[in-house]
C-alpha cells in the first residue's frame, strides 16, 4: 500500500488517538508542573471607637484577576513530586533520621499518602493475579470436560462477573458482604460477634478487596486459557496415556507446559489491568483504609470547584513510570514476536 | 483412543460437577440477590435484625402491603431521573460504537495491508496507549477542556471513549484483517478498484465477524465507563453508571440505597442480554491476541 494511500486511510484513528492520548499526556505533565496561585493577602485596617486592629484578609478580587490571567496557576518545576503528598523526600529523610528502628521508619514512610497509595496498589496487584490464574485454569481445565450442550450456558454464567463494570460488579458484592447484608449479618450469627464489620478493620478491608479483584478477574483467565486448551495437541496426551499416565500426570506434564507462555500473557495484562484500580474502592466505600494511585487522582479532581490540576498530574505522571515497569516485559515480547514474523 | 482420552473416573466427574456448581454460585448469585433484593424496601433487602427478612419480604408487607414492590425502580426512574441517564447511556454506546469501528476498520486495513516498517511502530505506539490508566488521561483532559468549554457536554465525551478505545480495536480488527487473504484485494486493485473501493466492496463484506466483535467490545467500553463519565459529564449528562454512584453519595439524593440497586438491575439486565446473544464473538475477540503466543 502506498504511503499516501495508507495515510489517508490511517489519518482519522491517528489523529484521535493523537489528540485524546498522546496530548493529554503531554499536557498532565505539563500540569504537574504548575501549583495553584496563591491566594492574594491584603491589610485591612478596622477603626472603630476603641482603635485600630490591622486584620489579614483574602483579596478576592485579587486573586480572581489572577486566576483569569494565569488559570493553570504559577511555575512549580518539579516541586509538586516532591512535597508530602507525592515522594516526599524531605520527610522520608526526616523519618530516617528520626527513627530508631526499620519498623518504626517503615510505619512512617508507609503513612505517607503516596507510599500508602503505592502499596495498597501493589499489594493489590499482586495478591490478585496468581489466584485468578490458579481458579481461571482449573474452572478452564473443569468447564473443558463438559458436554457441548452445557458448555455454552456454563461459559455464560462463568463470564458474569468479568462483563459489568467493576464499579457495578463491587457495589452487588459489597451489598452482600456488608454488616447489614446476607454474607456479612450470617458470619456475625456464627461468630457471635455483633459489632464486626468490613469497615472495623483495614485487614478485612484489604481481603474483600483482593477477593472482589479475583472474583472480577477470574472470567478472563478462564476464557484465555480455555481457548488455549483446544490448541493443545492431543498426540502427546495419547502416548503419555498409553504409557500410563494418569489424569493428573498428563495435566502437569503436558498441558501446563504447553500453556505456560499463555499464563504469562494473562498475568502480565492482569497486573497491568489491576495496577489501574479504582472503582472497587468507591463500590466498597473503602476510601478510609485503602487508596490506590487512581483513587488518588479521582481525588484530586472530583471536586468541581477546586481541583487540583497540578497534584492529579504530577500523580498521573507517576502512575505512567509504575505502568511503563509492568509494561516492558509485553512490550519485548511483542517485539521480538514481530520480529520473528517479517 | 480419541473416546478414551475423554472418558473420566466417576470421581473426576462428581468432583467436576460440583466444583463447576461451587463456581456458579458464586459467580451468579450475587447478580440473583440483588435482582431479588430490589424488589423489596430498604429494611429488608440491609437488615441489621434478620436477614431472613429478604427472603421473607416482612418489612415490604408492611410497607407497602405485599412481599415484592417495584417502588424503587418506578421512584428511580422518574424522581430520580433514571430515564435521562440510560437515554445518555444509549446516544453514547450508539455514538461510540458507530464511530470507532468506522475509524478503527479503516485504520487497521491499512495497518494489515501497508509492508512499511511504521506499521510497527504505530502498532507498538498502540500497545503502549491501551495500557494508560484512564484516569491519568482524564486528568489532562479537564484543565484544557475547561478552557475550551466544552467540559460536560455529551459529545466532548464520546469523542474521548471513541478514542480510548481506539487501541485495542485497532489491534484486534488487525488480527482480523490479516486473516483475510491478500489475494482478495489484490484481484480487485488489478480489476481497477481503488483502495477505498477494494476495502469497502471486497473485504468489508466478509469482515462481519471481526467487526461483530471489535463493536461488542467499544459498546461494552461506552456501556460500562465510569472514570471518563463520571469526569467529564455534569449531572444531568450523566450516564448510568455514574448516576448510580451519585444516588450512593450525593446530598441531592440523600443515600437512597434501593434506588441504586433497582437500577444496577435496570443497567446489568440489557447488558446481560446482549453478550448472552453475542458471547461466540466475545470469546472470539479475546483470545484474538492470546493463543497465538
Amino acid at each position: 500500500m502506498p504511503h499516501k494511500t495508507f495515510f489517508w486511510f490511517f489519518f482519522p484513528t491517528g489523529l484521535a488517538m493523537i489528540l485524546f492520548i498522546g496530548l493529554p499526556i503531554v499536557s498532565s505533565f505539563f500540569q504537574s508542573l504548575h501549583i495553584e496561585n496563591q491566594q492574594i493577602l491584603m491589610e485591612v485596617e478596622n477603626c472603630d471607637p476603641f482603635g485600630c486592629t490591622t486584620n489579614v484578609r483574602v483579596d478576592v478580587e485579587a486573586t480572581e484577576k489572577l486566576k483569569e490571567e494565569n488559570p493553570l496557576g504559577r511555575f512549580n518545576g518539579f516541586g509538586t513530586y516532591l512535597d508530602r503528598n507525592h515522594l516526599a523526600f524531605d520527610e522520608i529523610g526526616e523519618a530516617w533520621s528520626a527513627s530508631s528502628s526499620i519498623g518504626e521508619f517503615k510505619d512512617i514512610v508507609l503513612n505517607l499518602p503516596f507510599y500508602k497509595a503505592l502499596l495498597f496498589t501493589l499489594t493489590f496487584c499482586f495478591a490478585v493475579t496468581p489466584p485468578v490464574i490458579f481458579f481461571g485454569f482449573i474452572v478452564a481445565l473443569s468447564i473443558n470436560t463438559l458436554t457441548k450442550r452445557l458448555k455454552g450456558l456454563i461459559v455464560f454464567g462463568t463470564i458474569l462477573p468479568m462483563i459489568v463494570t467493576p464499579l457495578i460488579g463491587s457495589l452487588v458484592l459489597f451489598w452482600m458482604i456488608d454488616s447489614q447484608g446476607i454474607i456479612g449479618a450470617s458470619i456475625k450469627i456464627l461468630l457471635g460477634d455483633p459489632n464486626l464489620s468490613l469497615k472495623s478493620s483495614s485487614t478485612l478491608t484489604w481481603i474483600t478487596l483482593i477477593i472482589y479483584g479475583i472474583w472480577h478477574n477470574t472470567p478472563f483467565a478462564f476464557i484465555v486459557f480455555y481457548a488455549a486448551l483446544q490448541t493443545v495437541p492431543q498426540d502427546p496426551i495419547e502416548a503419555a496415556l498409553i504409557d500410563g499416565a494418569s489424569r493428573f500426570q498428563r495435566v502437569r506434564y503436558i498441558v501446563i507446559p504447553h500453556l505456560y507462555p499463555v499464563a504469562t500473557f494473562i498475568m502480565l495484562i492482569c497486573l497491568m489491568d489491576n495496577f489501574r484500580v479504582f472503582e472497587p474502592i468507591i463500590g466498597f466505600s473503602a476510601e478510609g483504609v485503602a487508596q490506590s494511585l487512581s483513587w488518588m487522582i479521582y481525588q484530586d479532581l472530583r471536586n468541581e470547584n477546586k481541583m487540583l490540576f497540578g497534584s492529579a498530574g504530577a500523580t498521573s505522571m507517576l502512575t505512567i513510570i509504575g505502568i511503563a515497569i509492568l509494561l516492558t516485559p509485553v512490550l519485548l515480547r511483542t517485539w521480538k514476536e514481530f520480529r520473528t514474523e517479517r | 483412543m480419541e473416546s478414551q482420552i475423554n472418558q473420566y473416573s466417576k470421581q473426576l466427574i462428581i468432583f467436576n460437577s460440583i466444583f463447576i456448581l461451587i463456581w456458579l454460585t458464586i459467580s451468579i448469585f450475587p447478580f440473583l440477590w440483588t435482582l431479588w433484593g430490589s424488589f423489596k424496601v430498604k429494611a429488608d433487602f440491609f437488615t441489621r435484625s434478620d436477614w431472613t427478612y429478604a427472603l421473607s419480604g416482612f418489612n415490604t408487607l408492611i410497607e407497602t402491603g405485599a412481599t415484592a414492590t417495584i417502588k424503587a425502580y418506578i421512584e428511580s426512574w422518574t424522581e430520580g431521573e433514571f430515564w435521562r441517564a440510560t437515554m445518555n447511556t444509549m446516544i453514547v454506546t450508539i455514538s461510540v460504537v458507530t464511530i470507532s469501528l468506522f475509524l478503527g476498520t479503516l485504520g487497521a486495513y491499512a495497518l494489515s495491508r501497508s509492508t512499511f516498517k511504521y506499521t510497527f511502530y504505530i502498532l507498538i505506539a498502540a500497545l503502549i496507549f491501551r495500557a494508560m490508566p484512564h484516569i491519568t488521561l482524564v486528568s489532562g483532559y479537564l484543565f484544557p477542556f475547561f478552557q475550551l468549554n466544552i467540559w460536560g457536554i455529551l459529545p466532548t465525551t464520546i469523542i474521548v471513549l471513541v478514542a480510548i478505545n481506539q487501541p485495542f480495536t485497532l489491534w484486534l480488527l488487525y488480527s482480523f484483517f490479516k486473516t483475510v487473504p491478500k489475494e482478495l484485494d489484490e484481484s480487485a486493485l488489478i480489476d481497477g478498484c481503488s483502495y477505498f473501493q477494494a476495502f469497502r466492496y471486497i473485504i468489508m463484506p466478509v469482515m462481519w465477524p471481526g467487526v461483530v466483535t471489535a463493536g461488542l467490545f467499544s459498546m461494552m467500553l461506552a456501556y460500562n465507563d465510569f472514570t471518563v463519565t463520571a469526569l467529564l459529564l455534569n449531572q444531568e449528562n450523566y450516564t448510568m453508571v455514574p448516576k448510580i454512584n451519585a444516588y450512593l453519595g450525593t446530598i441531592e439524593y440523600g443515600g437512597n440505597y434501593m434506588w441504586a440497586v433497582s437500577s444496577v438491575v435496570s443497567a446489568t439486565a440489557p447488558l446481560f442480554m446482549i453478550i448472552w446473544f453475542f458471547q461466540r464473538q466475545l470469546i472470539s475477540g479475546l483470545t484474538a491476541g492470546a493463543v497465538k503466543g
